[in-house]
């Protein structure tokens, strides 16, 4: 394979080359000159230093995540911190702007594609997607067919993974990895983020014009009012969280805190003549945007899964009836289903008449004969994706995997082949990483965020930037060892 | 606000709050250990500790013997005893992050940071090395939390339900540090005629009651006070007097009862009429009680009945405000 694409350093023989005691300021790219020198002045004991400090805010913060089934050594059970990295990925402003219209046209597609599919099912109908692809599959919800959303949102907020690989003029591409329009989660790290390295190292925002994200909890209150019930002066917004034992309750308390709304659990909520009202000590009151952090399996154990306590019985009814807006809306996943990614271009062209402005990865649907063929006959150079998996979680990375991986796959993509997609191993780009034998490549993603009401779509520049801190490894899950990194958009 | 958040805010408070306590009571039996006098009254000292906690059993089933270590080893660390230290703070810290975009930053990283430090003072074997230096950090963990919280919270329900906690506790917490005389000897020997004579080997009733009742009066930081007030020799009823009814000592029955009545007449809502109604029954029996009266139908028949009254009145907000059973 060849060098990844770095996002900092134009020429890596296999080494960054900030980590050279010379650097050549040419061997740099130019958004990232000024904290190139910058870093050269710093030396590793005092990165040391801060990277302990991060480490010790984060953990009196409480800025944790839950792992289940783990325990710490100081009783604290199951909490953990997600790595900061000290140094930011960062985005020319030229770059940022492309991408995020490419995100807008790519949310505003997505939108448009969910509304259809639970109505006229033009699409369908036009022979652009199999129609048995979407009618038959799991994510498909009938019971959101001819029901009426504000403004015709169904996703509010979204999250669409983005990789940058190396292309033939040593530009880079950036590809959509995929949509994420279900319960993104993840933004408060973007802020926290942010925060910290502001506290930690407040020179480089006075050397640099970077774009600030810190307004993010104000567009989403804003978006969540806009699609609140019509007739409704005053909503009444909450968060929805499973509880404090979820892996991202931090995000969800954080949330709740910045737009100054109540975080409620499916305890706190009931229904009662249509209307959904969550207990408080001077009774009931009624809500009117449920920001749901709670996946829809368990949203109403009367409509869905009747084990879920997460949830609030009869809430679909109330939903359907209008008298409350759920964020994200029930069955987005119909539309971010691994199996529906590659027809994403495809919606762009027949809704918005647009050509795509970013890319897919070229992906093989293993449900298609021909493709299966290909896919099994260069299973090594490929990877293979459950259709419904996620978190890094049922994939095989074929050039990363042994023998026996890779049979195991092939029997598994002979068995259920509409199980499963492949694509290309894309080499993700890297990022100068601080790591303990010191500055080294590390490959990173991409996850913007962007927020859609019936008044328009908005993004805060940037994102959150994962980062695979084992060397070599592409895969960025925080579940599976992955870091985080500030992200900066740099105006030039 | 959610009934589940002031339930969170509440419970916050009493864990903080029992904490705190439980380091007071802990101190003043180890300052106490450290004075000559007999093994048996040591022992009597803990045992009595372990009685009004209401832990003799669970104690005993764990340890056996009453051993001063293990005893406090007991009430600061062990696990499987919910009132202990590490619990209470535990606790504490969960409640809070249950609810912690209603607290301020501060409020929520003083929480955080307390469960975070005890545990590595634990490890450290601070607890070990000056047990008292130990207690005296759990205290001021508390002090520093309680600060905090008035200092940086905006004065709503979220406060007010925060504060209940605290003085409800306290209230529980003092009542029993009194009864502690009930538990640790007979009633008769404090109460009734006293029929022991002074011997070389046991210290005089005098001073006994000096001892003991001066320790009660540090454990919640009343001695001084109790100069000031009285400006006399310490004496039972007046100990009594001063723990029970003064409004201005901050940890007496009446000011934590006052508290209490205060901040749930501010978040009364259309069902709290009767608990209120009681808070307040609570409140002047206290305003127009008499020591004389109380010491006359017993202490412990005093603080028993006072201990009930209190728990009724937890069952009530908690009815009302906290975990409202009606959808």
């Amino acid at each position: 394979m060849k060098h990844a694409f770095d996002e900092m350093c134009l020429d890596l023989n296999g080494d960054c080359a900030v980590s050279a005691e010379a650097t050549a300021p040419a061997a740099v790219r130019a958004h990232y000159r000024t904290y190139a020198r910058w870093l050269q002045g710093q030396s590793a004991s005092l990165m040391r230093a801060r990277r302990e400090e991060a480490e010790m805010i984060f953990r009196r913060v409480g800025i944790t995540f839950a792992v289940y089934g783990a325990k710490d050594e100081d009783g604290s059970g199951t909490e953990r911190l997600i790595p900061f990295d000290l140094i930011p990925r960062a985005i020319p402003r030229q770059e940022w702007n492309r991408m995020a219209a490419g995100l807008r046209q790519r949310v505003t597609a997505l939108n448009r594609f969910i509304e259809d599919i639970y109505h006229g099912q033009e699409i369908l109908k036009a022979d652009v997607i199999p129609s048995e692809m979407i009618l038959r599959n799991a994510q498909y919800r009938p019971e959101m067919a001819g029901v009426q959303v504000p403004g015709g949102i169904y996703s509010h907020i979204s999250g669409i993974d983005i990789v940058r690989a190396g292309n033939a003029d040593g530009s880079g591409t950036y590809y959509v990895l995929e949509d994420n329009l279900r319960v993104p989660s993840g933004v408060s790290y973007m802020l926290e983020n942010r925060k910290m390295m502001m506290r930690l190292f407040p020179e480089l925002f006075s050397l640099h014009r970077i774009a600030p994200v810190a307004h993010y909890p104000d567009l989403l209150l804003e978006t969540l009012r806009a699609v609140a019930p019509p007739a409704i002066n005053e909503p009444v917004v909450v968060v929805l969280t499973p509880g404090m034992y979820n892996s991202a309750y931090f995000e969800h308390a954080f949330l709740a805190q910045q737009m100054g709304v109540e975080l409620v659990e499916g305890q706190d909520l009931f229904v009662r003549d249509d209307f959904v009202y969550m207990r408080t000590t001077q009774g009931p009151r009624r809500v009117d945007v449920i920001y749901r952090r709670v996946d829809d399996d368990f949203l109403d154990p009367k409509a869905f899964r009747a084990d879920s306590t997460l949830g609030c019985a009869g809430l679909l009814d109330v939903y359907r009836r209008g008298n409350v807006t759920l964020c994200n809306a029930i069955g987005t996943g119909i539309a971010d289903d691994k199996s529906i990614y590659p027809f994403v271009p495809k919606m762009i062209e027949f809704y918005l008449g647009e050509t795509p402005i970013l890319q897919n990865v070229p992906t093989w649907l293993c449900r298609e004969p021909d493709d299966l063929a290909y896919v099994l006959d260069h299973l090594p150079e490929l990877v293979v994706k459950e259709v419904h998996g996620a978190g890094g979680y049922g994939m095989l990375v074929g050039p990363a995997a042994s023998r026996a991986e890779i049979e195991h796959f092939r029997g598994l993509l002979r068995a259920h082949p509409t199980n499963y997609i492949a694509q290309p191993t894309l080499s993700l780009s890297t990022c100068p990483t601080f790591v303990d034998s010191g500055i080294a490549p590390r490959h990173i993603d991409l996850r913007p965020y962007v927020l859609s009401s019936g008044k328009g779509v908005q993004t805060v520049p940037g994102g959150l930037t994962r980062v695979a801190l084992k060397q070599g490894s592409l895969v960025v899950n925080s579940s599976q060892g992955g870091g985080t990194k500030d992200t900066w958009v740099v105006e030039e | 606000m959610l009934s589940r958040t002031a339930d969170h805010l509440f419970w916050m408070a009493r864990y903080m709050e029992r904490a705190e306590n439980t380091a007071r009571m802990l101190d003043v039996n180890y300052q106490t250990s450290l004075l000559p006098q007999s093994a048996t009254t040591a022992e009597e000292g803990w045992r009595g500790l372990l009685s009004i906690s209401e832990l003799t059993g669970l104690y005993s089933q764990r340890y056996g013997q009453v051993q001063p270590r293990e005893v406090m080893e007991f009430m600061v660390r062990d696990e499987s005893n919910l009132s202990s230290i590490w619990c209470c703070l535990r606790a504490a810290r969960e409640n809070a992050r249950a609810v912690r975009g209603t607290l301020t930053t501060e409020v929520w990283e003083t929480q955080n940071q307390t469960w975070l430090e005890f545990n590595r003072l634990l490890k450290d074997g601070a607890f070990e090395r000056d047990p008292g230096a130990f207690f005296e950090w759990v205290k001021f963990r508390s002090h520093l939390s309680r600060g905090v919280t008035v200092g940086t919270m905006l004065m709503d329900e979220a406060l007010h339900f925060i504060r209940i906690g605290t003085f409800l506790e306290r209230a529980d917490n003092t009542a029993r540090l009194l009864d502690v005389k009930y538990h640790a000897l007979t009633a008769h020997e404090f109460f009734g005629p006293v029929g022991v004579t002074a011997s070389p080997t046991r210290a005089t009733p005098l001073e006994v009651d000096f001892y003991h009742w001066s320790a009660i009066l540090r454990s919640v930081s009343g001695f001084e006070i109790y100069r000031k007030v009285y400006r006399n020799v310490i004496r039972p009823e007046r100990v009594a007097e001063l723990l029970i009814l003064r409004p201005d000592m901050p940890r007496s029955l009446a000011a934590s009862v006052n508290e209490v009545v205060a901040n749930l007449q501010l978040v009364a809502n259309q069902d709290s009429g009767e608990t209120l109604r009681r808070a307040g029954r609570l409140k002047a029996d206290l305003q127009y009680g008499r020591i004389d009266e109380i010491l006359a139908t017993g202490l412990h028949a005093f603080l028993t009945q006072f201990l009930d009254r209190v728990n009724d009145l937890g069952a009530g907000i908690s009815r009302d405000f906290l975990v409202p059973m009606a959808a």
